[in-house]
């Protein structure tokens, strides 16, 4: 039988969980922080959020969280085929999230190609682009509330 | 001034050209690109214009069914914060000395001392119809867009009037109308507020070989419109001959609407009204700059991140070796 686990071998898990939590947590807020609502709905005035009103300084911190997502995903992607994988594999509910975070990713790096000058893409794309990314992160969202619930990690010992 | 530029015709036929060029592409108007996919950009004479407004006459004119005609009584908007943005009375509707919805091109005067003489200068504003423009990057839903051939529109049925476009626009161009937009049919109540307008540079004009309004209608011919690296070209050569100052090549990365001034434009600047649908002349950093550099960051990321990960790998595998050979 096997059974889900935190492969304690790995000093890495400790820090990977945390990190990955405030990953997420800081690019979900910048995220929605692109739409003009945290100021409408008092969010802003709250004592010390009155930066989630300044789409500049929403819009870099969110890149600079891609920035640490995507090193941090290669680094965690690497120890796990390096080291991890001889003890652990991987559950399927980390597959779901795997699968959800990629298509985060791509969507996200698609709309930093067409934030930079001389890339035009078409309005249906940008749209398509745009709304999926956010629809990506409900999901994740919601998979992650549900895998909470059900205690599905992401590792199982072999 | 290279003759062509000035010329419908070399328009009409370059634009004709694109086309044939660019029709299986699909993915925008094909019409509106330019010759060689080049950025379409205008140069404004400012000693040219005398102010007689035909420009704002004419662009009120071909783009009059573009304009907001909203349901009433608008949705009632919680929070009570979110204003209503309603210029379309018999009176907004007049409003021609700043911009609004309405009215997408305003005349600006300003009257400053020329060789010791004052003079009165007038000039027409509009969006600046930025080469990385921050409205269109960061519209949330894409409803804000740039067009290959350099021109900024704002789709209508997709915007919901955030009002985001104006606040991170540098000169706080676009403007709302309440009442107005595919808002009325998602959350009318709680998200959304209308439709942001602003000149389209007379975008359906151009995918027909026409030339915008404001241009063809002008009597002083103060603006002229061609591709970009021509625009900067004429405007250098009235700079090193005619001793102008230019506003709009560097601003903001650089604009597709640049101004030739006889006057330094931190003079103008201090002359103008300003304020609300009335932009600035002020110097403008690339507000997209630090988001460009951060994006090539993101494609060092990974490779830092496995870099990170084969050192901590190696180290773990020395080490393992090392007990292993302890054991033995």
């Amino acid at each position: 039988m096997t059974r889900e686990a935190t492969p304690k071998a790995f000093p890495e898990q400790r820090i990977f969980k945390p990190l990955y939590f405030i990953l997420l947590f800081v690019l979900g807020l910048t995220g929605f922080g692109q739409m003009p609502i945290f100021k409408r709905y008092y969010i802003a005035d709250i004592p010390g959020l009155g930066w989630l009103a300044n789409f500049y300084a929403t819009h870099y911190i969110h890149y600079i969280g891609a920035i640490l997502l995507f090193g941090f995903f290669a680094y965690a992607g690497v120890i796990y085929f390096g080291l991890i994988r001889k003890q652990f594999h991987l559950t399927s509910a980390a597959y779901i999230r795997i699968a959800i975070l990629a298509l985060i990713a791509i969507t996200g790096i698609f709309r930093v190609l067409k934030n930079l000058p001389d890339m035009v893409f078409s309005p249906l794309f940008t749209m398509v682009i745009d709304i999926s990314h956010l629809a990506f992160m409900m999901f994740l969202m919601i998979f992650g509330i549900l895998f909470m619930v059900l205690k599905k990690g992401w590792l199982v010992e072999k | 001034m290279p003759k062509e530029i000035s010329r419908r015709s070399f328009l009409k036929g370059s634009l004709v050209a694109a086309c044939a060029t660019c029709a299986s592409q699909v993915p925008l108007p094909a019409s509106a690109k330019s010759k060689d996919g080049q950025e379409l950009a205008t140069l404004i004479d400012i000693r040219k214009c005398i102010g007689c407004e035909a420009c704002v006459e004419a662009c009120r004119e071909v783009n009059d069914f573009k304009y907001p005609e909203p349901e009433k009584p608008f949705p009632k908007m919680y929070p009570n914060r979110v204003k209503v943005a309603d210029w379309s009375d018999e009176e907004g509707r007049e409003v021609r000395d700043r911009l609004t919805p309405y009215n997408w091109l305003t005349i600006q005067s300003a009257t400053v001392d020329i060789d010791g003489e004052e003079t009165e200068l007038s000039f027409p504003r509009r969006c600046m119809h930025c080469q990385n423009p921050p409205c269109a990057d960061l519209c949330p839903w894409g409803a804000a867009r740039k067009l290959e051939n350099g021109i900024t529109v704002i789709h209508s049925d997709i915007c919901l009037g955030g009002k985001k476009c104006q606040v991170v626009c540098p000169w706080n161009i676009p403007e709302r109308q309440t009442g107005v937009g595919i808002y009325l049919d998602i959350l009318p109540s709680l998200a959304g507020n209308g439709v942001m307008y602003k000149c389209d540079r007379c975008y359906n004009r151009i995918a027909d070989g026409e030339l915008p309004a404001c241009i063809e209608e002008c009597p002083e011919d103060v603006q002229i419109i061609g591709p970009r690296d021509e625009i900067v070209r004429e405007a250098h050569r009235l700079v090193e001959e005619e001793g102008v100052y230019i506003y709009g090549e560097t601003e903001n990365g650089g604009t597709n609407t640049l101004y030739v001034s006889p006057v330094p434009y931190e003079t103008l600047n201090q002359a103008i009204s300003k304020g609300p649908g009335q932009p600035h002349f002020d110097k403008v950093e690339d507000q997209m700059a630090h988001a460009d550099n951060l994006a090539k960051a993101m494609l060092i990321a990974p490779l830092a991140g496995m870099a990170a990960a084969v050192g901590k790998i190696y180290k773990a595998s020395k080490k393992l070796g090392d007990h292993a050979g302890e054991a033995s």
